[in-house]
């Protein structure tokens, strides 16, 4: 579980995040949603650490995070961004295997581990081989949700992972990833800018805008009663062109 | 890090230690050469102790600051010279009043060699005698000469404007290249022009120095500038030193030095003559135009390649020891890299000859080592730049994602970001090497030898085949390192950012 407490984050005196509490409960996954800018990305940056909160505190578990501990914290959080984040001068097998590789892990165990998650996101075991550049948007993206899922680790946070795909593989991968959310039962957070990708996944929704938390609920929720003329503007704009339906 | 050079250096200094020899230097011009080794032949004479001669060392600040640290005992130099440039005072200073100076520094200046090389007038010969001149004031008689002057005499405080006061001469003169006054003079354009009173082309082209008889020019009579410890450890070589005074008349040194640029024989033999018995000996006499294929593959070829490759490779390495680290520190600590940037690039700033005079005093050696010292230090920059650069052009995804995965900072900096960056740094790395390769011809300014040694010997003595027998193969050194890094490049830098079009292109 991981929770904020009264964490604020402003860039030069714009508001990224206003001082904000919020807890993220085991085993189900939240999607945070908003427009460009809203702090949503902040939120998740703050989680791992990247970005230190001007006030307030976070908490992995039982433990606040600081910079003593920072390191240790992130081996039991995945973190998956846009474009991968995928070292160009390394395979697929050597970025998933990194971190256990650095901390000694036995190597027949990588080797295991990285076959089940490679069943587990459905990328054929040859492919592991290839560097990065060789590999399509999709397949980078199942690369690096398998180098985030290697040491298993119960928090997963994903920064728009599917916000570069095109249409059709971000389908799929909408699919599976939902499955492989559904096996894992682990605390996720997805942030994405897209309604229908929230709906998809969500257990929980959170929407963002200028750094606040504006509602937060399950999909239905947000339909039958949007907290204000601004969610109900958001869901509206996000309407699928699928006829009947709009 | 300061310790660890300390040590280097004086590893290195150990290369060139040599302690019961007098040890003779000399300047880069053929008169210095010549008298540097009469100098060391006349210690060898008298048998009580060897005597080695490092030549050619680049200017009077070199070979000067040579003397102080003890690694010469002894070289020819100008009373005016040392008066002006190394004292600051008249150049009409008296050797007693020079020697009071120079006492305190544990130097001293004795042995009047004989001659005087100062700027003079000259004609032709058989001009000059047909209108009976002789010395400078002659010239007022025929008003109707036509002088040609080089721009250095004609803009001289002590040049041209004062003497024509002094003397009351009323001509007009004419500026004139250096390099064609001697032409000039023989084709009859100009009648008089401005020499150094011991040039080699004055025997050549059969001129006249007209004597300054009213003592306008300052005297540069050449003396020996010693260590005065030199005499107590050698008092038997010292005394042969000493018997060259008044040996050397302006005519004698006029024909020595047309005998080394003009007939082309070796400065040792040239003294060993002069010395002797006065008959040539046996060493082979190369005529004047040497071609430039024998000159290229001479004996000394593969001694010069060795040490040229030494002083580039050594000073390299040190400086990718040095420059990969404070390139790191520059990348990760903006506030540092204003800073490492800004003094590395300063280093950039000194002249070759000053940086080596400093180190060369510093370090109380010449040779191989203030040498690599000053090739380290100039190729410090594109390693520092490239290294601070290529980290810093990492993209943020990229380091956010090491960061991430929770890799402590050597980790990423090791598994991550100089293998991201090190296309960037090996191009650094080839830079520096590339120009190190340019550069370390200045090591034979101060003794290191390498590829320089035929640039300077051939300069000395105008000789182009020789100069270009440094040159090419310098020039083709840095081509063949050129190639040998786009090889190095193949196996260092990461298979999956080759032909990586987002990385520099």
């Amino acid at each position: 579980m991981i929770r904020l407490e009264g964490v604020s984050k402003a860039y030069r005196g714009h508001v990224a995040l206003a001082p904000t509490s919020v807890a993220f409960s085991a085993q189900r996954t939240t999607v945070l949603i908003g427009p460009s800018g809203c702090g949503k990305s902040t939120l998740l940056r703050l989680m791992v650490g990247l970005v230190r909160p001007d006030s307030g505190q976070v908490w992995i578990g039982d433990e606040k995070l600081g910079s003593d501990n920072v390191e240790r914290l992130r081996h039991g959080i995945g973190y998956v961004i846009q474009d991968g984040g995928l070292f160009p001068h390394l395979t697929a097998r050597r970025n998933i295997a990194l971190l256990a590789r650095h901390l000694g892990r036995p190597e027949a165990r990588i080797g295991a581990r990285i076959a089940e998650l490679a069943e587990a996101v459905k990328l054929p075991l040859g492919l592991l081989e290839r560097y990065p550049r060789e590999l399509s948007g999709g397949q980078r993206q199942r690369v690096s949700l398998m180098r985030a899922l290697m040491l298993d680790p119960p928090v997963l946070l994903l920064d728009e992972p599917l916000g570069a795909l095109d249409p059709v593989t971000r389908y799929e991968l909408q699919e599976e990833l939902k499955q492989v959310f559904a096996t894992l039962a682990k605390t996720v957070v997805l942030v994405t800018h897209d309604m229908n990708e929230a709906a998809h996944f969500g257990d929980r929704i959170m929407l963002l805008r200028a750094g606040r938390i504006v509602q937060s609920g399950t999909f239905s929720e947000f339909l039958r009663s949007p907290a204000e003329d601004y969610v109900r503007d958001f869901i509206r704009a996000q309407r699928t062109i699928i006829p009947g339906k709009a | 890090m300061r310790s660890t050079l300390a040590l280097l250096l004086l590893l290195l200094s150990g290369l060139c230690g040599a302690q019961d020899t007098v040890k003779v230097g000399s300047k880069r011009f053929t008169e210095s050469y010549i008298l540097g080794e009469i100098i060391a032949a006349s210690v060898r004479s008298v048998g009580e102790v060897d005597a080695i001669h490092r030549q050619g060392l680049g200017n009077t600040a070199i070979v000067f600051s040579a003397l102080r640290s003890g690694v010469i005992d002894v070289y020819p130099e100008y009373a005016g010279t040392i008066a002006m440039e190394l004292l600051k005072k008249s150049a009409t200073s008296s050797l007693e009043e020079i020697n009071r100076e120079l006492a305190p520094l544990g130097l001293g200046a004795a042995v009047r060699l004989g001659f005087s090389n100062s700027y003079a007038l000259a004609m032709r010969e058989d001009h000059a005698a047909k209108l009976q001149i002789v010395t400078v004031s002659d010239l007022r008689r025929t008003p109707s000469l036509k002088f040609g002057l080089s721009q250095e005499f004609l803009n001289r405080k002590d040049g041209w404007n004062g003497m024509a006061r002094a003397y009351g001469l009323t001509a007009t003169p004419q500026g004139l290249d250096h390099g064609l006054a001697y032409e000039a003079i023989a084709t009859s354009q100009a009648d008089v022009i401005d020499v150094y009173s011991t040039d080699a082309k004055l025997a050549k082209h059969r001129l006249r120095v007209l004597t300054d008889d009213l003592g306008y020019f300052p005297r540069y009579d050449a003396v020996l500038l010693y260590r005065l410890d030199l005499p107590q450890r050698f008092p038997k070589a010292w005394a042969a030193m000493s018997r060259l005074e008044g040996r050397i008349s302006a005519e004698q040194m006029i024909a020595l030095n047309a005998r080394a640029e003009l007939a082309g024989v070796p400065f040792a033999s040239i003294a060993e003559t002069f010395l002797g018995d006065g008959k040539e000996h046996a060493l082979p006499v190369p005529h004047a135009g040497r071609q430039f294929l024998d000159s290229l593959v001479g004996g000394d070829f593969l001694r010069l390649t060795g040490e040229h490759l030494l002083l580039v490779f050594a000073s390299l390495a040190l400086s990718i020891v040095f420059g990969v680290p404070l390139g790191i520190w520059a990348g990760r600590s903006p506030g540092a890299a204003g800073w490492i940037l800004g003094s590395v690039g300063m280093l950039q700033t000194i002249p070759s000859l000053a940086l080596l005079a400093f180190l060369i005093t510093w370090m109380g050696t010449i040779g191989t080592a203030p040498a690599i010292v000053a090739l380290f230090l100039y190729a410090l920059l594109p390693i520092v730049r490239s290294t601070a650069s290529g980290l810093a052009d990492i993209p943020l995804p990229l380091r956010e994602s090491g960061l991430a995965l929770g890799l402590p900072g050597g980790a990423r900096l090791r598994m991550i970001e100089l293998p991201l960056a090190a296309r960037s740094i090996l191009a650094g790395i080839k830079t520096s090497a590339i120009i190190n390769v340019g550069t370390a011809t200045i090591a034979a300014f101060v003794g290191a030898g390498g590829y320089g040694e035929r640039i300077v010997a051939g300069l000395a003595v105008n000789d182009n085949a020789v100069l270009l027998a440094g040159a090419v193969p310098a020039a083709l050194m840095a081509v063949g390192l050129q190639l040998g890094f786009d090889l190095l490049d193949r196996w260092l830098i990461p298979a999956g950012l080759r032909h990586d079009e987002g990385i520099e292109h």
